[in-house]
């Protein structure tokens, strides 16, 4: 089996988890109330977890890293600690947290097992009430120490927001390289925090655009192998690819249905019109959802499959559309200065993200699915191509600075205010975001 | 219908495919655009590759978002088929292109739509349609890079490519 492809088997290998008993009757249950418009980042204390060696203190960064990324959390300086953590099965002494002022606090240990897997283990206290919220262990293969990381963060950040977490997730994305005038782009796939890249392609084709499966281990994406550009599904597991349809002309702007039976695209026609198609990847039927002389394109589902939002510039300038999943009763939703591009349906289902042209800018925005209440969470020289993390929460798009034509990854959070950098190997453009791993 | 293959590849390979293509590129940077830029008006080998680049003018440009065929445009694609009509063995691919100002998937639609104009425009000056392919690179391929209308407005363009009959 060829390297990249046994490198994800083994990053997807299954991670057991079984629940530790709460030492302590559970009260009133410490919560991060996230719904308002400004959230206080809340102060929470990550030990070091137990280990013979740097691997606890390593799983600990990651999932403070993780926390304190998302902006909601703010991780307590480690040289603060009063009490050391010699037995993570005893509760702590809350007083030494609690005038650190840290709410929250996390535990654990590391173990390798007899068979060679690790076991990790991890309590989340609440200091104030001093008591334990959460108790899980988990046994993977060495190797998956981060993914096991993400997925403690993941624990947390739910038991502390009631919200699903997005860290034990993975990004799909360009890597570019070479000069501008002639650039080598590359799939790569990584961890969502930018960590494990992982080349999916030589960079002999050009590619662009992977979207993946909201539903299993795959991606869709569009290559100009053999000189025709179309569109291609990628197994990740197994590395098996096919070409989606045999189309007369090049398929752009791919996207999976919800339940991932399904691929969108728009098909460039002779008369230079651009319409939107649907491949049914079971039967292989296509149905054609628009019909129109302009250019109709990023096309994206809604997450009932009902609907499918899209933009085309019929009207002019490029706005969004919407309209039923068979093509019924198209109407356009965005009508703010300017052009709208890229829509993308929320995994919630509440917002559509989308890229705006306006005064010279290019900003990153979400609007109601009816197109009211516009808001804008980003704007710079040329800010595009958003897309969302599973829990709805968060996006992630590419940034190119004036002239340099270099692009990077950029989250927000919907919010507006948690911008952050992802840091790659080389330029990246083209996110595109995995749903939560099994 | 269905082709299955494996994507993974050597390493080596990739790295060695990379410095080559990094090493390749160098020279081609500075394409002229017309003949006015070499200087070399005349000098190549009639109905050569070369003495349709210089003489005659392999890309036209467009305006922003449009894909009208501009007046200078029209005399430069009139010349173009009274020449391929001439040297009729010729594959003629025409690739539209975008500047970055634009969405990457929309940027891929209009630049067919830009080749879609530039063939119907060269059919209509006689040359039969079916012999010319189109292919849309959007913004992928840029000649300029800087960040102002000067060189977007050299990106926005269509490019006559000649190629050996039957290819």
């Amino acid at each position: 089996m060829p390297n990249i492809i046994r490198t994800l088997c083994a990053a997807f290998a299954m991670v057991i988890v079984t629940l530790i008993v709460a030492t302590l009757p559970a009260k009133a249950q410490l919560k991060l109330d996230i719904t308002k418009g400004v959230v206080e980042p809340m102060p929470i204390a990550i030990t070091d977890f137990l280990s013979g060696d740097q691997l606890g203190t390593n799983i600990s960064s990651v999932i403070a890293a993780d926390l304190e990324r998302s902006g909601l959390f703010a991780p307590v300086d480690k040289g603060a600690f009063i009490e050391k953590i010699s037995n993570p099965d005893a509760a702590p002494r809350f007083e030494d947290w609690k005038v650190i002022n840290a709410q929250a606090l996390v535990t654990g240990r590391v173990t390798k097992q007899g068979d060679g897997r690790l076991k990790a283990e991890f309590r989340l206290w609440d200091t104030f009430a001093g008591q334990q919220l959460d108790g899980q262990q988990f046994f993977t293969s060495p190797e998956s120490w981060r993914r096991v990381a993400h997925i403690i963060a993941d624990a947390i950040y739910e038991k502390l927001t009631g919200e699903k977490g997005y860290f034990d997730t993975r990004v799909v994305y360009v890597d570019e390289s070479g000069t501008k005038e002639k650039r080598i782009k590359r799939l790569a796939i990584m961890d969502q925090d930018g960590a494990n890249v992982r080349y999916l392609t030589n960079g002999k084709d050009l590619v662009l655009t992977p979207r993946f499966s909201p539903s299993k281990q795959e991606i869709t994406y569009m290559s100009y192998e053999g000189g025709k550009p179309q569109i291609y599904l990628l197994q990740l597991e197994t590395g098996q690819r096919e070409l989606v349809g045999n189309f007369p002309g090049m398929t752009i702007a791919p996207r999976f249905s919800p339940d991932g039976q399904k691929v969108v695209m728009s098909l460039l026609q002779e008369d230079g019109s651009a319409n939107v198609y649907a491949m049914d990847l079971r039967s292989r039927t296509t149905t054609r959802l628009t019909s129109t002389s302009a250019i109709d394109t990023g096309a994206s589902y809604a997450p009932d499959g009902s609907q499918v939002v899209f933009e085309s510039d019929r009207g002019g300038r490029p706005q969004i559309y919407k309209m039923g999943a068979d093509g019924s009763n198209p109407q356009r939703i965005s009508f703010g200065d300017g052009s709208y591009s890229t829509p993308v349906w929320s995994p919630r289902g509440d917002l559509i993200a989308f890229t705006k042209q306006s005064g010279g800018q290019f900003s990153i925005g979400v609007m109601k699915t009816d197109g009211s209440g516009e808001r804008i969470l980003s704007s710079g020289y040329h800010d595009e191509g958003p897309t969302w993390a599973p829990n709805g929460r968060v996006l992630m798009f590419f940034r190119q600075p004036p002239g340099s034509n270099s692009p990077h990854l950029v989250t927000v959070d919907l919010t507006g205010r948690n911008l952050r950098q992802i840091q790659t190997p080389n330029l990246a453009s083209d996110p595109a975001w995995s749903p939560l791993l099994d | 219908m269905r082709r299955f293959e494996m994507i993974a590849r050597s390493p080596v390979f990739v790295a060695l495919f990379m410095s080559l293509a990094i090493a390749g590129c160098a020279s081609k940077k500075n394409m002229p655009n017309s003949a006015g830029d070499l200087g070399l008006a005349g000098s190549a080998t009639p109905g050569s590759t070369q003495d349709f680049t210089v003489n005659v003018g392999d890309r036209i440009f467009f305006d922003v978002d449009s894909s009208v065929i501009r007046a200078d445009a029209q005399q430069t694609l009139a010349k173009q088929a009274q020449w391929l009509k001439r040297y009729p063995n010729y594959a003629i691919t025409v690739e539209g292109h975008a500047d970055e100002r634009g969405t990457r998937e929309y940027n891929l639609a209009l630049g067919q739509r830009r080749a879609a104009a530039t063939r119907n425009y060269l059919a209509s000056q006689g040359l039969p349609a079916a012999r010319i392919k189109t292919i849309s690179y959007g913004n992928e391929r840029p000649v300029a890079v800087c960040d102002s209308e000067s060189c977007w407005s050299q990106n926005r363009r269509a490019i006559t490519v000649l190629g050996s009959a039957g290819s």
